[in-house]
């Protein structure tokens, strides 16, 4: 064996150590994260959780408005970002190749797209909330909405920027409108990316707290009034986590693992969406 | 004495025995990538129902000036074309014309076969539904037609409703033909049509452009000279943007007349 040999196979097995070593690192604390979860949540989970509303201090209660609201409030907003979202995407990549609207609505995407989502509630709170006086599920919706649409537009303009021209000249030589082209072949041959994207995006929103604690706020009891204060996961377990009380804090826990729950199946069920569409 | 356009144009002795109307005919034409000079004062006539093969070492040209005649190249900013492509009576290069219906006269195949991500049945409807409402009956029969035109219809009438990305890749290139024919053009451009495909295939292909030819006037870029000598009744031969030398195929295989078509065709060169 000669020493360059022996020196690559050196170098080799210490660049795994460390990748291993490294690997564990981030691990480790992604399943102690999942583990006390599990532990201080698991105990607080019961059928009680999605059938009482949440309880004042000391009496017996559980999640059922904070879910409804949550579930609510993330489908409005999925609701009125997606659309905003998937046009916006399709303009630049199909429509901006010149001129200066595209480079600037891209930039401005991406900088909301990192934007701190305590910012976005603010904003809906300055604009929205201030003026018409008092706290919404409409107003949380907004912020939520506003959360989606950066997301939606990069995935959509990603995966637009994936089909390869020839497919676009296939369709433009049969003389095709243009947007019967983008409906009809480029986005269809990406719609399982794209709708990848929203589930990513809708497993974002789910968990922010922010933009709701300044817009829907909390509310005790169940609403479906959407102009309303609303309860919502992510503001319960906020508001509970910081109290004193043992049964509040027990049902932030159960609460945070619902969310956590529901986020993960949001992952999955887009990596299966995005695996099956790629292999196909 | 410029001998490029004498020889490029075909006079009455470089033809064959029936001499056709040109269905496209290209007067001076120059094409530009940006500042690039890519196609340098083309003449040529491409013959009514018949195959006018384009052949040429990469890079000279021959797929730009295809896509010059369905003006594909105006889908991409600083690509642009001076001089004249008469076609039915009009130059195609002005400003005014309706690229859609151009393009629903003047059909493209490509290079790797391209199925839209949609069933076999939509495939071939697609380009239909744009310019004629049929009856559910008429679009079944003109889906019958065109596969069985495309030499496909055997194998795909029972599958119809799968998907046209399931195909193999042969299947997916007569696909993508008789999705062309289906629309019923007048003119059928191929882009090296059987570049992707395995021997079998591209017979299977050679021998629908034949057939083919009956009703459509045909351009096809080749890199494969046999394949330009079996199908095609014209051949031109092109090189860093010029037309060296067009004529009958017999002719410009058989007897060249210059040297660089010569070498080239022989494999001295390129």
């Amino acid at each position: 064996m000669s020493a360059q040999y022996s020196r690559r196979l050196l170098a080799n097995r210490f660049n795994l150590a460390m990748s291993l070593v490294t690997m564990a690192f981030g691990l480790t604390f992604l399943l102690w994260i999942l583990f006390t979860l599990f532990q201080a949540g698991f105990q607080a989970l019961s059928f009680n959780l999605f059938r009482q509303m949440t309880p004042p201090p000391g009496s017996q209660g559980g999640l059922a408005n904070a879910i409804w609201g949550s579930v609510v409030m993330a489908t409005t907003g999925t609701l009125i970002g997606t659309p905003i979202g998937i046009f916006a995407g399709i303009y630049l990549a199909e429509y901006g190749a010149r001129g200066w609207l595209a480079p600037v609505t891209r930039f401005i995407n991406d900088i909301l797209l990192s934007a701190p989502s305590i910012v976005i509630g603010l904003f809906v709170y300055e604009i929205y909330v201030f003026r018409v006086g008092h706290f919404s599920a409409w107003a949380g919706s907004f912020a939520l909405a506003l959360i989606v649409i950066p997301v939606v537009v990069r995935t959509t303009e990603n995966m637009l920027r994936l089909v390869p021209d020839s497919l676009r000249e296939a369709a433009i030589a049969l003389g095709t409108p243009q947007w019967k082209v983008i409906v009809m072949v480029t986005l269809r041959s990406v719609r399982a990316g794209v709708i990848t994207g929203i589930l990513l995006a809708v497993a974002r929103i789910s968990g922010e707290t922010a933009p709701l604690l300044f817009t829907a706020l909390n509310n005790q009891f169940w609403t479906s009034n959407l102009d309303a204060p609303m309860a919502n996961l992510p503001v319960v377990i906020f508001q509970f986590a910081m109290s004193p009380y043992k049964d509040w804090q027990e049902l932030a826990w159960a609460g945070a693992l619902l969310i956590t729950l529901a986020v993960l199946l949001l992952n999955i069920l887009a990596r299966t969406m995005f695996r099956q569409a790629t292999t196909k | 004495m410029n001998l490029d356009t004498v020889v490029a144009r075909p006079n009455a002795q470089a033809r064959p025995v029936d001499p056709t109307p040109p269905k496209i005919s290209i007067r001076d034409l120059d094409f530009f990538y940006g500042k690039f000079h890519a196609l340098k004062k083309i003449n040529l006539d491409v013959a009514e129902r018949r195959v006018t093969a384009f052949i040429g070492p990469s890079g000279c040209g021959k797929s730009t000036l295809l896509r010059t005649m369905n003006r594909m190249y105006s889908l991409y900013p600083g690509q642009r074309a001076t001089g004249q492509i008469m076609f039915n009576g009009r130059n195609l290069l002005d400003s005014g014309i309706d690229l859609n219906m151009l393009r629903a006269k003047v059909g493209m195949v490509f290079q790797k076969p391209t199925p839209f991500p949609m069933s076999i049945y939509d495939n071939i409807a697609f380009g239909v539904r744009l310019y004629e409402s049929l009856s559910a009956r008429q679009m079944d029969e003109r889906v019958e037609w065109a596969l069985t035109k495309a030499a496909m219809w055997g194998e795909s009438k029972d599958k119809l409703k799968q998907s046209g990305m399931a195909l193999s890749g042969g299947q997916q290139q007569r696909l993508c033909i008789a999705r062309a024919i289906a629309v019923k053009p007048e003119v059928l451009l191929l882009d090296e049509p059987t570049s992707a495909l395995d021997p079998i295939s591209t017979a299977k292909i050679e021998e629908l452009i034949f057939d083919l030819k009956n009703d459509y006037t045909i351009a096809i870029v080749t890199h494969n000279m046999q394949q330009a000598a079996r199908v095609s009744e014209y051949t031109a031969y092109m090189y860093l943007g010029e037309l060296i030398e067009f004529g009958a195929t017999d002719e410009i295989f058989l007897r060249p007349r210059r040297k660089e078509t010569e070498d080239y065709i022989t494999g001295r060169f390129g």
